[in-house]
């Protein structure tokens, strides 16, 4: 698997911009657990446990970058 | 050089001692938009009467980005070679974050057009050029400055209009009136038409800057570099582009709440470009504040007044969408007005020129307004997100092509509308033409487009059938040369491989396919272009 490669394109203004869609009008506070609802149905889609791991890894990876 | 601005002449017009006769179009404006669709109509031998309220080309260089479309239509105006010449001819963008560059896009990576995917040129030249040119039509195009309109009505067959000069006021009429009086369209208001879209609270600085030493550093080539969060302006967005005359243009986003007034003094400008070439020396040559809408007429036809240009849409200027997508409409409206005109076909053909125009005016509305949302983030989610996106594009592909500083202007698809033929082919229906360089029989160098805009065409390329239909030109590609009309070849394969072979294309005036066939005969032809001309428009109006 290579998370790196591109697969929202040519599509990825529309996915951007529905992403933004679905967060507004929301507090601050509920965005967040709009995003972490969002992550946990995304993981389940995604469904392979090494696939999360090595994504998680990717995003940590940033942390005090 | 700054540009040296001469005052068109002030004549004054017949209509202040004599009623004059009526004109077939009057064209409100002498702008880009006005001026292209008075040529446009010249060319096809009708005249117009063209009023502006001023009397000198654009002050500052505003409109700049000048798409290939824009100029391969402007070719068939007769002034593309000449803003090709003294345009900056540019097709690579750079997006960087902070000082590094994150992703680059490269907007034509084949070769075999006539015309780039860009030029950089001041409006103000490309309204000398228009004006130039269209003095090469003394009979047909009646030009006339300091007439400003300042009132209509429309009669049912004709508009009448109210005209004021530095001599007094007189009025004219004409079958049709061309509203070509920009974003702050006075017909608009006159009529009382909605024009409220979405308001972006953002300002951004336009700084037009004359230096001899290249803001772009040791490269010296002329592209589109974008900043998000530049050492230089940080938390915001800065745009350069390379411009003739060691012009160049900075564009700066600034605070919501940002005095522009104020922003737009010299003593607050010099230290914002200092920032960006550092000590080089430059001179100011043209500064502005500004905001923007997206925004377009719920109807670009209302009878006998039809809206062009940016009085009947405004985009943000980050696509380069807005000269751009007023240019497509002279091309889309130039040939059908003509035909009503010539009583070639219904009045109805006119409303296509709303369906197919306005759809591509919503296109570039959406792609704009998306690019400024993205530009502007509104909320803190939508700035954490745009900020994770940024840092993760300087490691992923998919991340670089969520980054949005404008997806640039692209000729719109008129795909599945009422006046095409429905057809599968590489080229289908609906699409611009995509140029290709030619030889002629006699060994001469052509283009695709050269020979196919201006008039109804059937290009066919490879061995297929070339019927003969009243009113057609006829071109072959690539074929024996056993029939009375042009043979050309492709060079380097670049024709047949974006159209294919053993298959013919019919073109529009305005280079659109509008049918393509594998063995047309007379008869197919013959009902598509009558399509094209609105013949099921009338059959729908008589049902």
């Amino acid at each position: 698997m290579n998370y790196s490669d591109d697969k929202l394109s040519p599509k990825q203004d529309d996915f951007y911009n529905a992403l933004m869609d679905a967060h507004s009008g929301l507090p601050e506070a509920e965005s967040h657990a709009l995003n972490a609802r969002l992550v946990l149905l995304m993981a389940n889609q995604i469904g392979d446990l090494e696939t999360l791991k090595q994504l998680l890894a990717a995003a940590r990876d940033y942390v005090n970058d | 050089m700054g540009y040296d601005y001469k005052p068109f002449a002030y004549v004054a017009p017949p209509g202040l001692t004599a009623p004059e006769p009526r004109h077939r179009v009057a064209i409100v404006g002498a702008g880009p938009i006005g001026l292209a669709m008075a040529i446009d109509l010249a060319q096809q031998g009708i005249p117009s009467v063209v009023l502006d309220d001023n009397n000198v080309v654009s002050v500052g260089s505003r409109a700049i980005c000048w798409s290939k479309r824009t100029l391969e239509i402007f070719d068939r105006l007769d002034v593309g070679e000449r803003m090709l010449e003294k345009g900056v001819t540019w097709k690579v963008g750079r997006n960087f974050h902070g000082a590094e560059e994150v992703y680059s896009f490269d907007l034509l990576p084949e070769a075999g057009h006539k015309y780039p995917a860009f030029i950089n040129l001041q409006q103000y030249y490309v309204e000398e050029y228009l004006v130039d040119r269209a003095r090469a039509f003394p009979d047909l195009i009646d030009l006339r400055f300091k007439n400003k309109v300042t009132g209509h009505r429309d009669n049912g067959d004709f508009v009448v209009l109210t005209v004021e000069t530095p001599d007094g006021d007189y009025s004219i009429e004409a079958e049709y009136y061309i509203a070509c009086d920009g974003a702050g369209s006075p017909t608009r208001t006159r009529m009382g038409l909605d024009f409220t879209g979405q308001t972006f609270q953002e300002q951004f600085l336009i700084a037009d800057i004359e230096m001899q030493d290249s803001p772009f550093g040791d490269s010296d080539v002329p592209e589109r570099w974008f900043w998000f969060d530049p050492p230089f302006h940080p938390g915001k967005s800065a745009l350069l582009h390379m411009q003739p005359d060691n012009i160049y243009r900075i564009d700066l986003q600034l605070d919501v709440d940002a005095d522009g007034k104020a922003e737009a003094a010299e003593e607050k400008v010099i230290p914002r470009i200092k920032a960006i070439v550092g000590e080089k020396p430059f001179k100011l040559d043209w500064v502005s504040v500004y905001k923007f809408r997206c925004i377009k007429l719920d109807r670009f036809v209302h009878n006998r007044v039809i809206f062009v240009g940016d009085s009947a849409h405004v985009v943000s200027p980050f696509g380069a969408r807005g000269g751009n997508g007023g240019i497509q409409d002279v091309d889309n409206l130039g040939w059908k007005l003509a035909a009503v005109l010539k009583g070639n076909a219904p009045e109805a053909l006119i409303e296509t020129y709303h369906e197919e125009r306005s759809h591509g005016s919503a296109e570039n509305i959406l792609n704009s307004s998306r690019a400024t949302n993205f530009m502007t983030p509104k909320t803190p989610v939508e700035a954490l997100f745009r900020a994770e996106t940024l840092r993760l594009a300087h490691k992923y592909s998919f991340a670089r092509r969520l980054l949005n500083s404008g997806r640039l202007s692209q000729p719109c698809s008129l795909e599945g509308m009422a006046l095409q033929t429905p057809g599968i082919a590489p080229l289908e229906p609906g699409f611009a033409m995509l140029d290709a360089p030619l030889r002629s029989a006699a060994g001469g160098e052509t283009w695709l487009l050269s020979e196919v805009q201006g008039q109804f065409t059937l290009v066919g390329f490879g061995e297929v059938q070339m019927p003969v239909v009243d009113g057609l030109r006829r071109i072959g590609i690539n074929q024996l040369e056993t029939a009375d009309f042009p043979h050309f070849t492709t060079v380097d394969g670049h024709g047949t491989r974006r159209y294919g072979s053993e298959r013919a294309y019919l073109f529009r005036p305005d280079g659109h396919v509008c049918a393509t066939f594998v063995a047309p005969t007379a008869h197919d032809v013959q009902a598509a272009m009558a399509r094209a001309l609105g013949a099921q428009l009338r059959q729908e109006i008589a049902a």
